[in-house]
Protein backbone atom coordinates (compact mmCIF):
# COMPACT_ATOMS: atom_id res chain seq x y z
CA UNK A 1 0.00 0.00 0.00
CA UNK A 2 2.28 2.38 0.94
CA UNK A 3 4.76 1.55 -1.94
CA UNK A 4 2.04 2.44 -4.32
CA UNK A 5 1.41 5.96 -3.03
CA UNK A 6 4.57 6.32 -3.22
CA UNK A 7 3.80 5.69 -6.91
CA UNK A 8 1.15 7.88 -7.15
CA UNK A 9 2.66 10.72 -6.52
CA UNK A 10 5.92 10.31 -8.26
CA UNK A 11 3.57 10.10 -11.08
CA UNK A 12 1.91 13.25 -10.26
CA UNK A 13 4.87 15.01 -9.81
CA UNK A 14 6.26 13.58 -13.08
CA UNK A 15 3.04 15.04 -14.80
CA UNK A 16 3.24 18.37 -13.13
CA UNK A 17 6.51 18.38 -14.41
CA UNK A 18 5.99 17.34 -17.87
CA UNK A 19 3.13 20.42 -17.82
CA UNK A 20 5.72 22.79 -16.67
CA UNK A 21 8.38 22.52 -19.24
CA UNK A 22 6.06 22.26 -22.53
CA UNK A 23 4.72 25.40 -20.98
CA UNK A 24 8.02 26.94 -20.34
CA UNK A 25 10.29 25.61 -22.70
CA UNK A 26 9.69 26.81 -26.20
CA UNK A 27 9.57 31.08 -24.68
CA UNK A 28 12.60 30.35 -22.52
CA UNK A 29 14.27 28.93 -25.74
CA UNK A 30 13.11 32.15 -27.67
CA UNK A 31 15.23 33.40 -25.13
CA UNK A 32 18.09 31.77 -25.40
CA UNK A 33 18.25 32.11 -28.94
CA UNK A 34 17.47 36.20 -28.41
CA UNK A 35 20.90 36.30 -27.00
CA UNK A 36 22.96 34.38 -29.46
CA UNK A 37 24.39 35.27 -33.07
CA UNK A 38 26.61 33.74 -35.66
CA UNK A 39 27.28 30.64 -35.05
CA UNK A 40 25.96 30.32 -31.67
CA UNK A 41 23.08 30.43 -33.16
CA UNK A 42 23.10 27.53 -35.23
CA UNK A 43 24.43 25.00 -32.01
CA UNK A 44 21.42 23.47 -29.83
CA UNK A 45 22.06 25.11 -26.50
CA UNK A 46 20.02 25.52 -23.82
CA UNK A 47 21.66 28.92 -21.82
CA UNK A 48 21.80 32.31 -22.63
CA UNK A 49 25.19 33.52 -23.71
CA UNK A 50 23.93 37.12 -22.88
CA UNK A 51 24.64 38.56 -25.93
CA UNK A 52 22.73 41.31 -26.41
CA UNK A 53 23.89 42.33 -30.02
CA UNK A 54 20.24 41.53 -31.44
CA UNK A 55 18.36 43.53 -29.23
CA UNK A 56 20.41 46.30 -30.20
CA UNK A 57 19.89 45.41 -34.02
CA UNK A 58 15.98 45.42 -33.14
CA UNK A 59 15.87 48.45 -31.22
CA UNK A 60 18.30 50.14 -33.34
CA UNK A 61 15.70 49.56 -36.81
CA UNK A 62 14.01 52.71 -36.52
CA UNK A 63 10.91 51.20 -37.96
CA UNK A 64 10.20 48.24 -35.07
CA UNK A 65 10.23 50.92 -32.33
CA UNK A 66 8.17 53.00 -34.36
CA UNK A 67 5.96 49.72 -34.39
CA UNK A 68 5.41 49.35 -30.90
CA UNK A 69 4.51 53.19 -30.06
CA UNK A 70 2.37 52.40 -32.87
CA UNK A 71 0.94 49.01 -30.62
CA UNK A 72 0.60 50.85 -27.82
CA UNK A 73 -1.23 54.15 -28.74
CA UNK A 74 -3.64 51.78 -30.66
CA UNK A 75 -3.91 48.96 -27.66
CA UNK A 76 -4.38 51.89 -25.27
CA UNK A 77 -6.80 53.83 -27.48
CA UNK A 78 -9.06 50.74 -28.47
CA UNK A 79 -9.59 49.79 -24.86
CA UNK A 80 -10.03 53.14 -23.40
CA UNK A 81 -12.81 53.82 -25.95
CA UNK A 82 -14.25 50.01 -25.73
CA UNK A 83 -14.49 50.71 -21.85
CA UNK A 84 -16.58 54.39 -21.87
CA UNK A 85 -18.97 52.97 -24.29
CA UNK A 86 -19.35 49.82 -22.12
CA UNK A 87 -19.85 50.93 -18.72
CA UNK A 88 -22.97 52.41 -19.25
CA UNK A 89 -24.21 50.05 -21.84
CA UNK A 90 -23.67 47.19 -19.34
CA UNK A 91 -25.73 49.33 -16.23
CA UNK A 92 -28.38 49.19 -18.66
CA UNK A 93 -28.08 45.71 -19.95
CA UNK A 94 -27.43 43.97 -16.04
CA UNK A 95 -29.70 46.53 -14.06
CA UNK A 96 -32.43 47.62 -16.05
CA UNK A 97 -35.25 45.66 -16.74
CA UNK A 98 -36.33 46.43 -20.71
CA UNK A 99 -37.75 44.61 -23.49
CA UNK A 100 -35.73 42.87 -25.84
CA UNK A 101 -33.00 42.95 -23.52
CA UNK A 102 -32.36 38.58 -23.75
CA UNK A 103 -31.93 39.40 -27.53
CA UNK A 104 -29.71 42.55 -27.16
CA UNK A 105 -27.16 40.08 -25.60
CA UNK A 106 -27.36 37.08 -27.34
CA UNK A 107 -26.37 39.72 -30.34
CA UNK A 108 -23.45 41.54 -28.83
CA UNK A 109 -22.62 37.89 -27.84
CA UNK A 110 -23.00 36.47 -31.29
CA UNK A 111 -21.19 39.96 -32.44
CA UNK A 112 -18.35 38.49 -30.42
CA UNK A 113 -18.26 35.25 -32.52
CA UNK A 114 -17.72 37.46 -35.70
CA UNK A 115 -15.52 35.60 -38.54
CA UNK A 116 -13.36 38.94 -38.49
CA UNK A 117 -12.87 37.48 -42.19
CA UNK A 118 -16.61 38.11 -43.10
CA UNK A 119 -16.58 42.08 -41.85
CA UNK A 120 -12.98 42.70 -43.49
CA UNK A 121 -14.52 43.61 -47.47
CA UNK A 122 -17.00 45.86 -46.24
CA UNK A 123 -14.73 47.08 -42.97
CA UNK A 124 -11.94 47.98 -46.24
CA UNK A 125 -14.31 49.80 -48.51
CA UNK A 126 -15.52 51.96 -44.94
CA UNK A 127 -11.77 52.63 -44.03
CA UNK A 128 -11.11 54.00 -47.62
CA UNK A 129 -14.20 55.50 -48.05
CA UNK A 130 -13.28 57.65 -44.56
CA UNK A 131 -9.72 58.10 -45.82
CA UNK A 132 -7.95 55.84 -43.07
CA UNK A 133 -6.25 53.62 -44.75
CA UNK A 134 -3.07 53.25 -43.70
CA UNK A 135 -3.80 55.06 -40.29
CA UNK A 136 -3.74 53.69 -37.07
CA UNK A 137 -7.11 55.38 -36.40
CA UNK A 138 -8.53 52.15 -39.12
CA UNK A 139 -7.57 49.55 -36.33
CA UNK A 140 -8.59 51.51 -34.04
CA UNK A 141 -11.97 51.26 -35.29
CA UNK A 142 -11.67 48.09 -36.95
CA UNK A 143 -10.77 46.65 -33.33
CA UNK A 144 -13.77 47.49 -31.71
CA UNK A 145 -15.35 44.85 -33.08
CA UNK A 146 -13.77 42.58 -30.89
CA UNK A 147 -13.01 44.73 -27.70
CA UNK A 148 -16.85 46.08 -27.40
CA UNK A 149 -18.48 43.23 -27.07
CA UNK A 150 -16.28 41.73 -24.43
CA UNK A 151 -16.00 44.14 -22.18
CA UNK A 152 -19.33 45.12 -22.65
CA UNK A 153 -20.42 41.29 -21.52
CA UNK A 154 -17.88 41.11 -18.76
CA UNK A 155 -18.92 43.98 -17.02
CA UNK A 156 -23.11 42.91 -17.65
CA UNK A 157 -21.84 40.20 -15.72
CA UNK A 158 -20.04 41.84 -13.48
CA UNK A 159 -22.65 44.20 -12.48
CA UNK A 160 -25.68 41.91 -12.42
CA UNK A 161 -24.09 40.11 -9.41
CA UNK A 162 -23.79 43.28 -7.32
CA UNK A 163 -26.25 43.22 -4.82
CA UNK A 164 -29.36 45.29 -4.96
CA UNK A 165 -29.24 47.33 -2.08
CA UNK A 166 -26.40 49.35 -2.65
CA UNK A 167 -28.46 50.94 -5.66
CA UNK A 168 -31.58 51.36 -3.25
CA UNK A 169 -29.95 54.05 -1.22
CA UNK A 170 -29.10 56.01 -3.74
CA UNK A 171 -32.78 55.44 -5.72
CA UNK A 172 -34.19 56.46 -2.18
CA UNK A 173 -32.42 59.27 -2.43
CA UNK A 174 -33.41 60.39 -5.89
CA UNK A 175 -30.39 59.97 -7.62
CA UNK A 176 -30.74 59.82 -11.75
CA UNK A 177 -29.38 56.71 -13.19
CA UNK A 178 -25.92 58.77 -14.25
CA UNK A 179 -25.03 59.32 -10.74
CA UNK A 180 -25.59 55.72 -9.76
CA UNK A 181 -23.30 54.88 -12.31
CA UNK A 182 -20.80 57.59 -11.55
CA UNK A 183 -21.16 57.66 -7.66
CA UNK A 184 -21.85 54.11 -6.60
CA UNK A 185 -21.25 51.64 -9.36
CA UNK A 186 -17.61 53.23 -10.55
CA UNK A 187 -16.26 53.22 -7.38
CA UNK A 188 -16.72 49.58 -7.01
CA UNK A 189 -15.81 48.27 -10.23
CA UNK A 190 -12.36 49.36 -10.23
CA UNK A 191 -11.21 46.40 -10.32
CA UNK A 192 -13.63 44.69 -13.06
CA UNK A 193 -12.44 47.78 -15.20
CA UNK A 194 -8.88 47.30 -15.30
CA UNK A 195 -9.14 43.37 -15.30
CA UNK A 196 -11.51 43.82 -18.17
CA UNK A 197 -9.26 46.25 -19.85
CA UNK A 198 -6.56 44.03 -19.66
CA UNK A 199 -7.30 41.52 -21.50
CA UNK A 200 -9.46 43.60 -24.17
CA UNK A 201 -5.77 45.30 -24.58
CA UNK A 202 -3.42 42.32 -24.80
CA UNK A 203 -6.75 41.18 -27.74
CA UNK A 204 -5.93 44.66 -29.41
CA UNK A 205 -1.96 44.24 -28.92
CA UNK A 206 -2.31 40.55 -30.74
CA UNK A 207 -4.11 40.74 -33.34
CA UNK A 208 -2.63 40.21 -36.87
CA UNK A 209 -5.53 39.83 -39.56
CA UNK A 210 -6.51 43.62 -39.93
CA UNK A 211 -3.35 45.30 -39.15
CA UNK A 212 -1.84 43.03 -41.78
CA UNK A 213 -4.72 44.05 -43.89
CA UNK A 214 -5.02 48.06 -42.88
CA UNK A 215 -0.95 48.72 -42.80
CA UNK A 216 0.79 49.77 -46.40
CA UNK A 217 3.82 51.62 -44.86
CA UNK A 218 6.84 49.48 -42.27
CA UNK A 219 6.16 52.78 -40.00
CA UNK A 220 2.49 52.21 -39.71
CA UNK A 221 2.61 48.61 -38.68
CA UNK A 222 1.86 46.66 -35.48
CA UNK A 223 4.03 44.98 -33.63
CA UNK A 224 3.02 41.49 -34.79
CA UNK A 225 3.11 42.25 -38.68
CA UNK A 226 6.08 43.67 -38.03
CA UNK A 227 7.67 40.63 -36.70
CA UNK A 228 6.01 38.35 -39.58
CA UNK A 229 7.76 40.42 -41.91
CA UNK A 230 10.94 40.58 -40.57
CA UNK A 231 13.21 39.29 -43.23
CA UNK A 232 17.25 39.13 -43.67
CA UNK A 233 19.13 40.15 -46.52
CA UNK A 234 18.07 37.00 -48.60
CA UNK A 235 14.79 34.75 -48.71
CA UNK A 236 16.82 32.05 -47.50
CA UNK A 237 18.49 33.78 -44.73
CA UNK A 238 15.63 34.05 -41.97
CA UNK A 239 17.06 36.63 -39.22
CA UNK A 240 16.11 33.95 -35.97
CA UNK A 241 18.22 36.60 -34.15
CA UNK A 242 16.15 39.52 -34.18
CA UNK A 243 13.50 38.32 -34.90
CA UNK A 244 13.56 36.55 -31.27
CA UNK A 245 14.99 39.31 -29.85
CA UNK A 246 11.70 41.11 -31.07
CA UNK A 247 9.43 38.64 -30.12
CA UNK A 248 11.17 38.67 -26.34
CA UNK A 249 10.54 42.28 -26.08
CA UNK A 250 6.74 42.96 -27.29
CA UNK A 251 6.05 39.62 -25.22
CA UNK A 252 8.20 39.94 -21.70
CA UNK A 253 5.61 42.85 -20.44
CA UNK A 254 2.56 40.72 -21.43
CA UNK A 255 3.57 37.98 -19.51
CA UNK A 256 5.01 39.92 -16.21
CA UNK A 257 0.98 41.46 -16.61
CA UNK A 258 -0.34 38.28 -16.70
CA UNK A 259 1.58 36.41 -14.31
CA UNK A 260 0.98 39.87 -11.83
CA UNK A 261 -2.80 39.95 -12.25
CA UNK A 262 -3.04 36.26 -13.28
CA UNK A 263 -6.15 35.66 -10.20
CA UNK A 264 -7.72 38.36 -11.99
CA UNK A 265 -7.42 37.42 -15.40
CA UNK A 266 -8.84 33.80 -14.74
CA UNK A 267 -11.94 35.16 -12.96
CA UNK A 268 -12.19 37.41 -15.63
CA UNK A 269 -11.97 34.79 -18.03
CA UNK A 270 -14.35 32.91 -16.47
CA UNK A 271 -16.88 35.43 -16.18
CA UNK A 272 -16.63 36.25 -19.52
CA UNK A 273 -16.08 32.85 -21.32
CA UNK A 274 -15.24 34.96 -24.06
CA UNK A 275 -11.43 34.30 -25.13
CA UNK A 276 -9.58 38.29 -25.13
CA UNK B 1 -29.93 73.38 -11.66
CA UNK B 2 -32.41 71.49 -9.39
CA UNK B 3 -32.11 68.04 -7.68
CA UNK B 4 -32.97 65.45 -10.13
CA UNK B 5 -36.24 64.25 -7.96
CA UNK B 6 -37.77 67.42 -8.65
CA UNK B 7 -36.86 66.88 -12.32
CA UNK B 8 -38.24 63.36 -12.81
CA UNK B 9 -41.44 64.09 -11.13
CA UNK B 10 -42.32 67.03 -12.68
CA UNK B 11 -41.74 65.59 -15.74
CA UNK B 12 -44.60 63.15 -14.93
CA UNK B 13 -42.50 60.06 -15.20
CA UNK B 14 -42.34 56.70 -12.97
CA UNK B 15 -39.42 55.75 -11.80
CA UNK B 16 -39.11 52.78 -14.14
CA UNK B 17 -39.63 54.91 -16.94
CA UNK B 18 -37.12 57.19 -16.28
CA UNK B 19 -34.79 54.01 -15.97
CA UNK B 20 -35.88 52.27 -19.06
CA UNK B 21 -35.32 55.94 -20.77
CA UNK B 22 -31.83 55.99 -18.98
CA UNK B 23 -31.03 52.54 -20.59
CA UNK B 24 -31.95 54.03 -23.90
CA UNK B 25 -29.32 56.20 -23.99
CA UNK B 26 -26.65 54.25 -22.49
CA UNK B 27 -27.27 51.36 -25.00
CA UNK B 28 -27.27 53.81 -27.95
CA UNK B 29 -23.76 54.81 -28.71
CA UNK B 30 -22.56 51.50 -28.04
CA UNK B 31 -25.40 49.66 -30.53
CA UNK B 32 -24.09 52.56 -33.16
CA UNK B 33 -20.49 51.96 -32.65
CA UNK B 34 -21.49 47.95 -33.41
CA UNK B 35 -23.48 48.48 -36.44
CA UNK B 36 -20.79 50.50 -38.01
CA UNK B 37 -17.97 47.93 -37.46
CA UNK B 38 -20.03 44.58 -37.84
CA UNK B 39 -23.08 44.97 -39.15
CA UNK B 40 -22.66 47.16 -42.29
CA UNK B 41 -19.44 45.62 -43.30
CA UNK B 42 -20.78 42.60 -42.85
CA UNK B 43 -23.93 43.27 -45.15
CA UNK B 44 -21.55 45.10 -47.53
CA UNK B 45 -19.35 41.89 -47.55
CA UNK B 46 -22.53 39.53 -48.39
CA UNK B 47 -23.57 42.33 -51.00
CA UNK B 48 -20.12 42.29 -52.36
CA UNK B 49 -19.92 38.71 -53.12
CA UNK B 50 -23.51 39.18 -55.63
CA UNK B 51 -21.31 41.48 -57.64
CA UNK B 52 -18.23 41.52 -60.05
CA UNK B 53 -16.74 44.32 -57.85
CA UNK B 54 -12.55 44.49 -58.10
CA UNK B 55 -10.49 46.17 -55.70
CA UNK B 56 -9.56 48.92 -57.89
CA UNK B 57 -13.05 49.95 -58.44
CA UNK B 58 -15.17 49.07 -55.05
CA UNK B 59 -18.18 51.50 -56.54
CA UNK B 60 -18.50 50.03 -60.24
CA UNK B 61 -19.47 46.56 -59.84
CA UNK B 62 -22.69 45.19 -60.98
CA UNK B 63 -25.02 42.27 -59.54
CA UNK B 64 -24.24 38.94 -61.19
CA UNK B 65 -26.36 36.54 -58.70
CA UNK B 66 -24.67 33.74 -57.60
CA UNK B 67 -22.49 33.63 -60.12
CA UNK B 68 -19.42 33.72 -57.45
CA UNK B 69 -20.73 30.95 -55.79
CA UNK B 70 -21.76 28.65 -58.90
CA UNK B 71 -22.97 29.01 -62.34
CA UNK B 72 -22.32 26.92 -65.58
CA UNK B 73 -20.50 27.94 -67.94
CA UNK B 74 -20.55 26.85 -71.93
CA UNK B 75 -17.67 26.08 -73.68
CA UNK B 76 -17.13 26.73 -77.26
CA UNK B 77 -17.25 22.95 -77.92
CA UNK B 78 -20.71 22.62 -76.91
CA UNK B 79 -19.56 20.70 -73.62
CA UNK B 80 -20.91 22.15 -69.59
CA UNK B 81 -18.58 23.08 -67.19
CA UNK B 82 -19.25 24.38 -63.25
CA UNK B 83 -17.15 27.27 -62.20
CA UNK B 84 -17.42 29.51 -59.18
CA UNK B 85 -16.23 28.90 -55.40
CA UNK B 86 -18.76 25.79 -54.84
CA UNK B 87 -17.01 23.95 -57.34
CA UNK B 88 -13.26 24.97 -56.93
CA UNK B 89 -11.39 22.42 -55.29
CA UNK B 90 -8.92 24.72 -53.80
CA UNK B 91 -12.08 26.16 -51.70
CA UNK B 92 -12.92 22.74 -50.42
CA UNK B 93 -9.61 21.46 -49.63
CA UNK B 94 -9.73 24.98 -47.76
CA UNK B 95 -12.61 23.89 -46.20
CA UNK B 96 -11.64 20.54 -45.69
CA UNK B 97 -8.44 21.74 -43.68
CA UNK B 98 -10.32 23.94 -41.48
CA UNK B 99 -12.21 21.20 -40.00
CA UNK B 100 -10.00 18.86 -40.15
CA UNK B 101 -7.72 21.34 -37.83
CA UNK B 102 -10.80 22.56 -35.49
CA UNK B 103 -12.60 19.28 -34.33
CA UNK B 104 -8.86 17.39 -33.66
CA UNK B 105 -7.76 20.84 -32.29
CA UNK B 106 -10.71 21.01 -30.05
CA UNK B 107 -10.62 17.52 -28.95
CA UNK B 108 -7.32 17.16 -28.17
CA UNK B 109 -7.24 20.68 -26.07
CA UNK B 110 -10.63 19.64 -24.25
CA UNK B 111 -8.57 16.27 -23.80
CA UNK B 112 -4.89 18.23 -22.48
CA UNK B 113 -7.51 21.32 -20.92
CA UNK B 114 -9.61 18.90 -18.64
CA UNK B 115 -6.22 16.77 -17.60
CA UNK B 116 -4.29 20.26 -16.99
CA UNK B 117 -7.55 21.18 -14.52
CA UNK B 118 -7.65 18.26 -12.56
CA UNK B 119 -4.09 18.31 -11.95
CA UNK B 120 -4.67 22.19 -10.69
CA UNK B 121 -7.70 20.56 -8.58
CA UNK B 122 -5.68 18.50 -6.48
CA UNK B 123 -3.66 20.26 -3.19
CA UNK B 124 -0.17 20.22 -3.75
CA UNK B 125 2.82 22.59 -3.22
CA UNK B 126 3.62 25.18 -5.90
CA UNK B 127 0.13 24.80 -7.34
CA UNK B 128 0.22 28.38 -7.82
CA UNK B 129 3.72 28.16 -9.60
CA UNK B 130 2.20 25.76 -11.70
CA UNK B 131 -1.03 27.65 -12.55
CA UNK B 132 1.37 30.71 -13.43
CA UNK B 133 4.03 28.58 -15.96
CA UNK B 134 0.32 27.39 -17.61
CA UNK B 135 -0.26 31.18 -18.05
CA UNK B 136 2.47 31.83 -20.07
CA UNK B 137 1.74 29.98 -23.55
CA UNK B 138 -1.57 32.12 -23.88
CA UNK B 139 -0.27 35.31 -22.66
CA UNK B 140 2.45 34.89 -26.06
CA UNK B 141 1.07 36.70 -28.82
CA UNK B 142 0.05 33.84 -31.47
CA UNK B 143 2.57 35.62 -33.98
CA UNK B 144 5.53 35.34 -31.44
CA UNK B 145 4.34 31.63 -30.93
CA UNK B 146 3.90 30.70 -34.63
CA UNK B 147 7.59 32.17 -34.78
CA UNK B 148 8.80 30.85 -31.95
CA UNK B 149 7.70 27.10 -33.11
CA UNK B 150 8.68 27.60 -36.43
CA UNK B 151 12.46 28.09 -35.03
CA UNK B 152 11.72 25.28 -33.04
CA UNK B 153 11.32 22.75 -36.08
CA UNK B 154 13.02 24.44 -38.38
CA UNK B 155 14.33 21.37 -40.46
CA UNK B 156 18.22 22.29 -40.59
CA UNK B 157 18.81 23.83 -36.62
CA UNK B 158 15.76 23.33 -35.02
CA UNK B 159 15.77 22.36 -31.46
CA UNK B 160 13.04 19.35 -31.66
CA UNK B 161 14.83 17.75 -34.64
CA UNK B 162 17.89 17.90 -32.47
CA UNK B 163 15.83 16.18 -29.69
CA UNK B 164 13.89 13.57 -31.52
CA UNK B 165 17.69 12.77 -32.92
CA UNK B 166 19.46 12.27 -30.32
CA UNK B 167 16.65 10.15 -28.64
CA UNK B 168 17.07 8.02 -31.67
CA UNK B 169 12.85 8.63 -32.32
CA UNK B 170 13.77 10.12 -35.86
CA UNK B 171 16.58 8.88 -38.40
CA UNK B 172 16.61 11.94 -40.01
CA UNK B 173 15.51 15.57 -39.88
CA UNK B 174 12.10 16.51 -40.92
CA UNK B 175 11.15 19.80 -42.37
CA UNK B 176 8.28 20.16 -40.34
CA UNK B 177 6.29 23.32 -41.70
CA UNK B 178 7.72 23.14 -45.28
CA UNK B 179 6.31 19.34 -46.03
CA UNK B 180 2.85 18.65 -46.77
CA UNK B 181 2.49 15.35 -44.73
CA UNK B 182 3.78 16.79 -41.31
CA UNK B 183 2.57 20.91 -41.51
CA UNK B 184 -0.83 20.09 -40.51
CA UNK B 185 0.77 18.89 -37.33
CA UNK B 186 2.47 21.77 -36.74
CA UNK B 187 -0.47 23.68 -36.94
CA UNK B 188 -1.81 21.72 -34.20
CA UNK B 189 1.11 20.93 -32.04
CA UNK B 190 1.35 24.95 -32.22
CA UNK B 191 -2.56 25.55 -31.14
CA UNK B 192 -2.80 23.27 -28.61
CA UNK B 193 0.08 24.62 -27.05
CA UNK B 194 -0.83 27.99 -26.81
CA UNK B 195 -4.68 27.23 -26.28
CA UNK B 196 -4.61 24.24 -23.71
CA UNK B 197 -3.96 26.42 -20.92
CA UNK B 198 -7.52 28.78 -21.93
CA UNK B 199 -9.40 25.52 -21.46
CA UNK B 200 -7.67 24.15 -18.81
CA UNK B 201 -8.86 27.26 -16.97
CA UNK B 202 -12.39 27.03 -17.83
CA UNK B 203 -12.42 23.61 -16.50
CA UNK B 204 -11.00 24.30 -13.83
CA UNK B 205 -13.36 26.89 -13.22
CA UNK B 206 -16.25 24.01 -13.75
CA UNK B 207 -13.99 21.80 -11.13
CA UNK B 208 -13.77 24.29 -8.51
CA UNK B 209 -17.73 24.41 -8.39
CA UNK B 210 -18.38 20.52 -7.60
CA UNK B 211 -18.70 20.62 -3.37
CA UNK B 212 -15.79 18.47 -1.88
CA UNK B 213 -17.99 16.52 -0.15
CA UNK B 214 -18.79 14.69 -3.14
CA UNK B 215 -15.51 13.00 -3.11
CA UNK B 216 -15.75 12.38 0.47
CA UNK B 217 -18.73 10.78 0.47
CA UNK B 218 -17.61 8.80 -2.22
CA UNK B 219 -14.38 7.90 -0.69
CA UNK B 220 -15.68 6.34 1.92
CA UNK B 221 -18.14 4.47 0.12
CA UNK B 222 -14.66 3.38 -1.75
CA UNK B 223 -15.98 3.70 -4.90
CA UNK B 224 -13.11 3.99 -7.59
CA UNK B 225 -11.86 7.70 -8.71
CA UNK B 226 -12.38 6.67 -12.07
CA UNK B 227 -16.02 6.03 -11.84
CA UNK B 228 -16.47 9.55 -9.15
CA UNK B 229 -14.95 11.37 -12.18
CA UNK B 230 -17.24 10.09 -14.99
CA UNK B 231 -20.40 9.52 -12.86
CA UNK B 232 -20.16 12.80 -10.52
CA UNK B 233 -17.56 15.32 -11.82
CA UNK B 234 -17.93 15.08 -15.75
CA UNK B 235 -21.58 15.24 -15.44
CA UNK B 236 -21.28 18.42 -12.75
CA UNK B 237 -18.86 20.05 -15.02
CA UNK B 238 -20.53 19.63 -18.53
CA UNK B 239 -22.08 23.25 -19.07
CA UNK B 240 -18.72 24.60 -18.36
CA UNK B 241 -16.95 22.61 -20.55
CA UNK B 242 -19.30 22.83 -23.20
CA UNK B 243 -19.39 26.78 -22.96
CA UNK B 244 -15.46 26.32 -23.28
CA UNK B 245 -15.58 24.14 -26.20
CA UNK B 246 -18.10 26.75 -28.52
CA UNK B 247 -15.85 29.16 -27.68
CA UNK B 248 -12.82 27.23 -28.96
CA UNK B 249 -14.01 25.78 -31.91
CA UNK B 250 -15.35 29.18 -33.50
CA UNK B 251 -12.21 30.37 -33.03
CA UNK B 252 -10.57 27.29 -34.90
CA UNK B 253 -13.02 27.97 -37.58
CA UNK B 254 -11.26 31.08 -38.28
CA UNK B 255 -8.01 30.44 -37.65
CA UNK B 256 -6.10 32.67 -40.10
CA UNK B 257 -2.57 33.99 -38.45
CA UNK B 258 -1.17 30.86 -37.38
CA UNK B 259 -1.68 29.14 -40.07
CA UNK B 260 -0.74 31.98 -42.49
CA UNK B 261 2.73 32.71 -40.26
CA UNK B 262 3.54 28.86 -39.64
CA UNK B 263 3.31 27.20 -42.80
CA UNK B 264 2.74 30.43 -45.24
CA UNK B 265 0.80 28.88 -48.52
CA UNK B 266 1.00 25.34 -47.75
CA UNK B 267 -2.11 23.93 -49.61
CA UNK B 268 -1.81 21.34 -46.22
CA UNK B 269 -3.18 23.82 -44.22
CA UNK B 270 -4.30 26.55 -46.38
CA UNK B 271 -7.97 27.25 -44.09
CA UNK B 272 -10.96 29.44 -45.04
CA UNK B 273 -9.88 32.67 -43.89
CA UNK B 274 -6.49 32.25 -45.19
CA UNK B 275 -7.79 31.52 -48.74
CA UNK B 276 -10.38 34.39 -48.60
CA UNK B 277 -8.37 37.12 -47.71
CA UNK B 278 -6.10 35.89 -51.05
CA UNK B 279 -8.16 35.89 -52.77
CA UNK B 280 -9.75 39.30 -51.61
CA UNK B 281 -6.74 41.33 -51.19
CA UNK B 282 -4.16 39.10 -53.16
CA UNK B 283 -5.16 37.64 -56.26
CA UNK B 284 -7.43 40.41 -57.22
CA UNK B 285 -10.57 38.49 -57.09
CA UNK B 286 -12.34 40.66 -54.55
CA UNK B 287 -15.86 39.70 -55.00
CA UNK B 288 -14.98 35.93 -55.82
CA UNK B 289 -12.57 36.64 -51.62
CA UNK B 290 -15.96 37.98 -50.84
CA UNK B 291 -18.27 34.98 -51.51
CA UNK B 292 -16.14 32.69 -49.61
CA UNK B 293 -15.73 34.90 -46.37
CA UNK B 294 -19.94 34.98 -46.73
CA UNK B 295 -20.07 31.05 -46.93
CA UNK B 296 -17.57 31.10 -43.94
CA UNK B 297 -19.96 33.36 -41.93
CA UNK B 298 -22.72 30.90 -42.92
CA UNK B 299 -20.80 27.67 -41.85
CA UNK B 300 -20.17 29.45 -38.70
CA UNK B 301 -23.42 30.69 -37.81
CA UNK B 302 -25.30 26.97 -38.59
CA UNK B 303 -22.81 25.52 -36.65
CA UNK B 304 -23.76 27.70 -33.43
CA UNK B 305 -27.25 27.58 -34.12
CA UNK B 306 -27.07 23.92 -34.10
CA UNK B 307 -24.87 23.53 -31.13
CA UNK B 308 -26.82 26.38 -29.17
CA UNK B 309 -29.51 24.31 -29.96
CA UNK B 310 -29.11 20.74 -29.74
CA UNK B 311 -26.57 20.73 -26.13
CA UNK B 312 -29.28 23.55 -25.00
CA UNK B 313 -26.25 25.51 -23.86
CA UNK B 314 -27.18 28.47 -21.77
CA UNK B 315 -24.53 30.99 -22.74
CA UNK B 316 -26.27 34.37 -21.45
CA UNK B 317 -26.17 33.56 -17.51
CA UNK B 318 -29.55 34.87 -17.48
CA UNK B 319 -31.17 31.24 -16.74
CA UNK B 320 -29.90 31.40 -12.97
Amino acid sequence: MGNNKLLKNVAFYALVVVIVVFSVFPFYYAIVTSFSTGSALFEARFWPAWDWSNYETVMGARAFSRSIWNSIFIAATTVGFALFLSVTAAYALARVRFRGRGLLLMTILGVSMFPQIAVLAGLFELIRFMGLLNSPFALIISYTIFTLPFTVWVLTTFMRDLPVEIEEAAVVDGATPWIVITKVFLPLMWPALVTTGLLAFIGAWNEFLFALTFTQTETQRTTPVAIAMLSGASVQEIPWGPIMAASVIVTVPLVVLVLVFQRKIVAGLTAGGVKG
Amino acid sequence: MTSPTHSARDAGLSLQQQRQRAAFWFLAPMVVALFCVAAWPLLRTIWFSFTDTSMDNLYGGKWVGFDNYLRVQELPSGAWRFKGTLADPAWWNAVWNTVRFAFVSVILETFFGLMVALVLNAEFKGRGWVRAAILIPWAIPTIVSAKMWSWMLNDQYGIINVILLNLGLIEKKIAWTASLDTAMAAVLIVDIWKTTPFMALLCLAGLQMVPRDIYEAAKLDGIHPVRVFFKVTLPLIRPAVAVAVIFRMLDALRIFDLVYVLTPDSSATKTMSVISRQNLFEYNNFAYGAAQSTLLFAILAIFVSLYIWLGRVDLTGEAK
